[in-house]
């Protein structure tokens, strides 16, 4: 027999019990259907994670001040400023796996436009900081070295500020007062939306971090009261940058061997591996967990299968006297039960797709179908299928002609 | 009554070509039941040519149904060699079997054994689909055969949509339908009116007038009578082998010959 016509034998069969058919198979369905789901979810989870830490920055380090030890005596995190701004050009000049470094100088102001006002963040920094951050202007433009090295008032806002203080409107050109200092407008950055902690990306002011310290920190010290943001070349090169950050300020704030660190480089990109890793690991533990059900399931067509052979004894033995080999009987109840758990198999698929795109809408993220785990559930669901259907498929083959042809079901 | 060594056929000729379409020799057949050993065939021989129609008989337990299944290679003797159409089958293996029932011989059961909740012509066409034949080819030789038994207009009836007779009809079309050397027939009629039996035994008819080589099983002497040769057995043994000029099965169906 050609394989077509064994697979259409083992449809009118399955055909002949629908509801029977459908049940058995519904182990399976729900096997596929869940690994599929958990699989998609957890994807998304993954992305969505990974987006996150993609929008703070691109291989992002940040260097903040650490706890400084003065005889003996040591404040908490970031208590005095032991950075400098020598150590961003330091930082640029001495470690190879840096490509961008920039300060990050934060202070909660009161922002007036022209009849309304609004209390918001104002960041120093330098024009790096927008490549390190990926921010770009939507209006007008970023400012550039040039007015951070001449301290020009200018500011980029946030949509949010746009929204507060402009209704909406264009404001580029418009002065903004921050404190009592008259700042220009001179571009709007894109809109960002919330960061994961559910800050408010587009509540922000940007300004020349010379002017920031001039009128907003009121003095041009050297030491740097805030962090520094540094961009890694590459993903890969995040850990070296660290290394290497590390290594130059240990050396130009001229620590001892024995004396710790007086900051803190923080690796987010390591970070977010962490995280997506955590989110893979309950991943696959929820998608074993689904696919022990797919196991269930297969034993499910196996208890159906058996059960069949018995109630088909005499039309094994009927198909026996009119030719029928063993292996052609092996290979039709084979082929039953492929097709069962192949269809159990689709049916999941689609359930599961069906699932994981309802989740998706529920909690707001994105679910990845995962169409390499998708076509790999069908294939096992049809592996489990002839696995757990071998051995009823070898029973029907062994049966005698004469006393399956005399069997009274 | 006549004995069986008394008839012996002449011996066998060299070569396939006219050799006895089956060729039985000292043949037995023991089933072992637990401790007990049933014989059911104590050695038998028995030759049938090509073209004849012999009826066994005899009482119940005389071993009839074991001898048929030894024929139609559903079943291997214990002892002794059968030779079908000159090839030796008695040590074959299952699948062998298989091919040699495929190819030559076709079965007509008492209970019918026609597959349930399948159409007349599927039920036809098992046979070929077995043997390989494609699905149109399949499609038209299982019309034709049931043609031939006069079921031309319910090929699409399953079997509860069809009498007893219809069944036996569908089951006849089903064992000619791939051509076969040898019809085996246990007990036909058995479940069949006396109407209906000769309509039946008129096809059986039909299949020798063909060249089919046609052994049944039958309790009935009216039913032997169809038959040119009405073999006995008796505790597994053949007490008697005779010939005779058969009775015609008048009340013949429209069957094509
Ligand atoms: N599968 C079997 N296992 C054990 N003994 C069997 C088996 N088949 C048949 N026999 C025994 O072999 C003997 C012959 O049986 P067989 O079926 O050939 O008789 P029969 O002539 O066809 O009888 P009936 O007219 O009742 O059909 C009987 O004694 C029977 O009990
Ligand atoms: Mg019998």
């Amino acid at each position: 027999m050609s394989p077509w016509a064994t697979i259409k034998v083992a449809i009118k069969a399955l055909l002949r019990n629908k509801l029977r058919s459908l049940l058995t198979v519904l182990g399976i369905v729900i096997g596929v259907a869940a690994v599929i789901a958990m699989v998609a979810i957890g994807q998304g989870a993954r992305n969505r994670v990974k987006g996150v830490f993609e929008a703070m920055g691109t291989n992002l380090l940040v260097v903040s001040p650490a706890s400084q030890n003065t005889g003996g005596v040591r404040g908490g995190g970031g208590t005095a400023s032991t950075l400098t701004f020598s150590d961003i050009d330091f930082i640029r000049n001495e470690a190879s796996a840096v490509r961008w470094v920039a300060p990050q100088l934060q202070t909660k102001v009161q922002a007036a436009g022209d009849d309304q006002n609004w209390n918001t963040q104002v960041t120093g920094t330098t024009p790096e900081y927008f490549q390190i951050r990926s921010w770009a202007a939507t209006s007008g433009q970023l400012f550039d070295d040039a007015a951070d090295a001449g301290g020009a008032k200018v500011a980029v806002v946030g949509n949010t500020i746009v929204q507060q203080l402009y209704g909406g409107a264009n404001p580029v050109g418009q002065t903004v007062r921050l404190g009592n200092v008259p700042f220009t407008i001179v571009g709007v950055l894109a809109v960002k939306g919330q960061s994961p902690m559910g800050q408010d990306y587009d509540d922000v002011i940007i300004i020349p971090s010379r002017t920031f310290r001039a009128k907003l920190q009121g003095g041009l010290g050297n030491f740097l009261r805030g962090s520094i943001y540094v961009s890694a070349v590459s993903a890969d090169a995040t850990a070296l940058a660290e290394s290497q950050v590390t290594e130059v300020l240990r050396a130009h704030h001229k620590l001892k061997d024995d004396e710790e660190d007086d900051f803190r480089v923080r690796n987010l990109a390591e970070f977010a591996e962490a995280q997506s890793q955590s989110t893979d690991t309950i991943t696959t533990l929820l998608a074993a967990i689904a696919a022990v059900s797919l196991l269930v399931g297969g034993i499910g067509v196996m208890n159906i299968m058996l059960v069949s052979v018995v109630e088909r004894t005499r039309e094994i033995g009927i198909r026996m006297a009119v030719g029928a080999r063993p292996i052609d009987l092996m290979v039709q109840f084979l082929a039953e039960a492929l097709v069962l758990a192949a269809l159990g198999g689709l049916i999941g698929l689609g359930v599961g797709a069906l699932a994981a795109s309802t989740l998706a809408t529920k909690f707001g993220w994105a679910v990845v179908f995962p169409s390499d785990v998708a076509a790999l559930a069908v294939l096992v669901s049809g592996g489990i299928g002839v696995t757990f259907g071998l051995y009823p498929a070898v029973k029907a083959s062994r049966l005698d002609p004469i006393t399956a042809l005399r069997f009274e079901a | 009554m006549v004995a069986a060594a008394a008839i012996a056929p002449p011996a066998p000729a060299i070569g396939a070509a006219s050799a006895p379409v089956i060729e039985i020799e000292d043949v037995t057949r023991v089933y072992h039941l637990g401790d007990v050993d049933v014989h059911a065939l104590r050695g038998v021989s028995l030759r049938v040519e090509r073209g004849e129609s012999i009826a066994i008989m005899g009482a119940s337990g005389s071993g009839k149904s074991t001898l048929m299944n030894l024929i139609g290679c559903l079943d291997r003797p214990t002892s002794g060699t059968y030779r079908l159409a000159g090839k030796d089958v008695s040590r074959l293996s299952a699948s062998e079997l298989a091919r040699v029932r495929g190819e030559r011989i076709g079965f007509v059961f008492q209970n019918f054994n026609l597959l349930a909740r399948t159409s007349a012509v599927e039920n036809v066409e098992l046979p070929l689909l077995y043997a390989g034949v494609g699905g149109h080819e399949r499609r038209t030789r299982a019309i034709a055969a049931l043609e031939q038994v006069g079921l031309g207009s319910r090929l699409d009836h399953t079997p509860n949509q069809l009498s007893g007779g219809q069944q036996q009809r569908v089951a006849i079309a089903r064992a000619l339908v791939s051509q076969p050397e040898i019809v085996l027939a246990d007990e036909p009629t058995g479940n069949l009116d006396s109407r209906t039996s000769v309509e039946v035994m008129a096809m059986m008819q039909a299949l020798v007038a063909k060249g089919i080589t046609v052994v049944l099983v039958t309790h009935e002497p009216d039913i032997a009578q169809y038959a040119a040769r009405v073999l006995t057995l008796k505790d597994g043994k053949v007490v008697s082998d005779t010939r005779h000029e058969p009775v015609r099965a008048v009340l013949e169906p429209e069957v094509a010959s």
